[in-house]
């Protein structure tokens, strides 16, 4: 018996180990677009202080690469994207509770470039001068930024002369990293995103000619937690989330 | 559905991977020789210094490179004011980078493959008038040729699949730095499945041949 006991004593306590989160906090994944990242936890620790016992842990990604993982049986509760057509994508594939689909805030594109450049971009045209080399903008087939990007360049005539400047990046902040660091002359983000940055990059101008940028939010129909997920949801259209949500700069929805 | 096979990533990787090797090639035979052959302090320091990249994470590798070359890193800054270049997101880039994590893989190899060698051999080579860039090209270095070219292969094989520190100093650009592990990523992220079979069995296919035809050059060559 005496040899036996370490192992006992092991096996025990990998069980308990095992089931120790079973009571203790609830936990809720929410599956949020990149540009969320410095907003959505401010939103979650007022939620977690309604809900005691809930804890929300974030995953923030490009949408894209978001409603992928969501498709291959990640367990997400929450999704929320920078687009209407990531969330359209996951409603065809049957993936978000379509009820549950709220639009929660609304955002703008803005060309921004590094704190420290020698160049004055008033418009979209100037990107075209030799001076400016490199290009940096979300990959348009994964990334709602470089898809609202390519629609404004394409709408203004550059998207074919531009291309050879362009820095693909997989996601809006890598796009802001890439300004900020200085290895690109010029990028294009939210204007949320050039908030955060503020004194690493400046923003040249606001960027028309693309859909309206609006942020939709949805339960995941695999959710086991559904009542949870859903009132998640109803706290970030609720009126304290929404403040939060205006103090980085966020526009409020419908506009 | 016509499927169309568009193979710039399978060529950038076999140019970057390919450089790469050649200069891990030189600067990894001539460390080894330097640590199998000299005796001077930080020897062993050395030697681990090559070793490093094999056991650190290639984020850490390409955050590493980022601060050394990027545009307001050390070497960097002097690169871009000097020679107006910049190693960031090219596939000369993507080439250090391979190279960086692949040396290790030289070193060891050359270092264990040149300790092999019979200083005698070398000794006698001297005795009979050799310079010592004689004795190094025409003695230790035909006798340690074999265990190099292993290490070479394994540091090809690895430059291919280099991935993180890649992605990190390179970044994804479709025909410039995509290489064929990030083309891959890449077609995933995007929900392109198709797209990254495709890949996938070409990669999967170079390899394979890689390793068949080396081996047996290796056998050919050594193994009458």
């Amino acid at each position: 018996m005496n040899k036996i006991k370490p192992l006992f004593v092991l096996l025990l306590s990998a069980v308990v180990l095992w089931g120790a989160p079973a009571y203790g906090d609830q936990e809720l994944i929410v599956s949020a677009a990149a540009s969320l990242t410095n907003a959505f936890p401010e939103i979650g620790k007022v939620f977690e202080n309604q809900h005691p016992g809930v804890k929300i842990i974030y995953n923030f990604a490009a949408s894209g690469p978001l409603l992928q993982q969501i498709a291959q049986g990640a367990p997400v509760d929450v999704f929320a994207s920078a687009d209407q057509k990531t969330m359209n994508q996951t409603q065809e594939k049957r993936l978000i509770v379509p009820a549950s689909r709220k639009i929660f805030v609304s955002n703008t594109l803005v060309l921004i470039t590094p704190e420290k450049s020698g160049f004055s971009l008033a418009a979209l045209k100037g990107l075209a001068a030799p001076e400016i080399k490199r290009v940096a903008l979300g990959n348009p087939e994964t990334v709602p930024v470089g898809r609202y990007t390519r629609e404004a360049l394409t709408q203004a005539g550059l998207w074919e002369t531009l291309k050879p400047k362009f820095i693909y990046g997989a996601s809006v902040r890598q796009v802001l990293d890439y300004v900020g660091r200085g290895e690109v002359d010029a990028g294009f983000v939210f204007a949320t995103d050039a908030a955060i940055a503020k004194g690493k990059v400046k923003t040249a101008a606001v960027v028309q000619g693309h859909q309206p940028i609006t942020y939709p939010v949805a339960v995941v129909a695999a959710s086991g937690k559904q009542a949870l997920a859903q009132s998640f949801v109803d706290f970030v259209l609720s009126p304290a989330a929404q403040e939060i949500f205006a103090k980085f700069g966020f526009g409020k929805c419908p506009p | 559905m016509p499927i169309s096979v568009d193979l710039t990533p399978l060529w950038l990787t076999l140019k970057v991977a390919g450089v790469a090797t050649l200069a891990t090639f030189i600067v990894g035979v001539a460390l080894a020789f330097l640590v199998a052959r000299s005796r001077f302090w930080g020897r062993e320091g050395l030697d681990s210094l090559c070793t490093l990249p094999l056991v650190m994470p290639p984020t850490v590798l390409g955050y590493y490179l980022i601060v050394l070359i990027g545009s307001k890193g050390w070497l960097g800054h002097w690169l871009k004011a000097t020679f107006g270049i910049s190693l960031i997101f090219t596939w000369q880039g993507a080439a250090l980078a391979a190279a960086v994590v692949s040396l290790p893989l030289i070193c060891k190899t050359a270092r264990a493959a040149f300790e092999g060698v019979d200083p005698s051999l070398e000794n006698a080579a001297r005795t009979l008038g050799a310079s010592e860039a004689g004795v190094f090209f025409r003695v230790s270095l035909p006798l340690a040729w074999r265990g190099i070219l292993a290490g070479v292969m394994l540091a090809f094989a690895r430059a291919m699949g280099e991935f993180g520190a890649t992605l990190m100093v390179a970044g994804n650009l479709p025909g410039k730095t995509q290489t064929l592990s990030v083309a891959v990523y890449d077609a995933i992220q995007a929900g392109n499945d198709a797209g990254a079979t495709i890949l996938v069995i070409i990669i999967s296919i170079v390899c394979l041949t890689i390793l068949l035809v080396s081996g047996k050059a290796l056998k050919i060559r050594y193994l009458p």
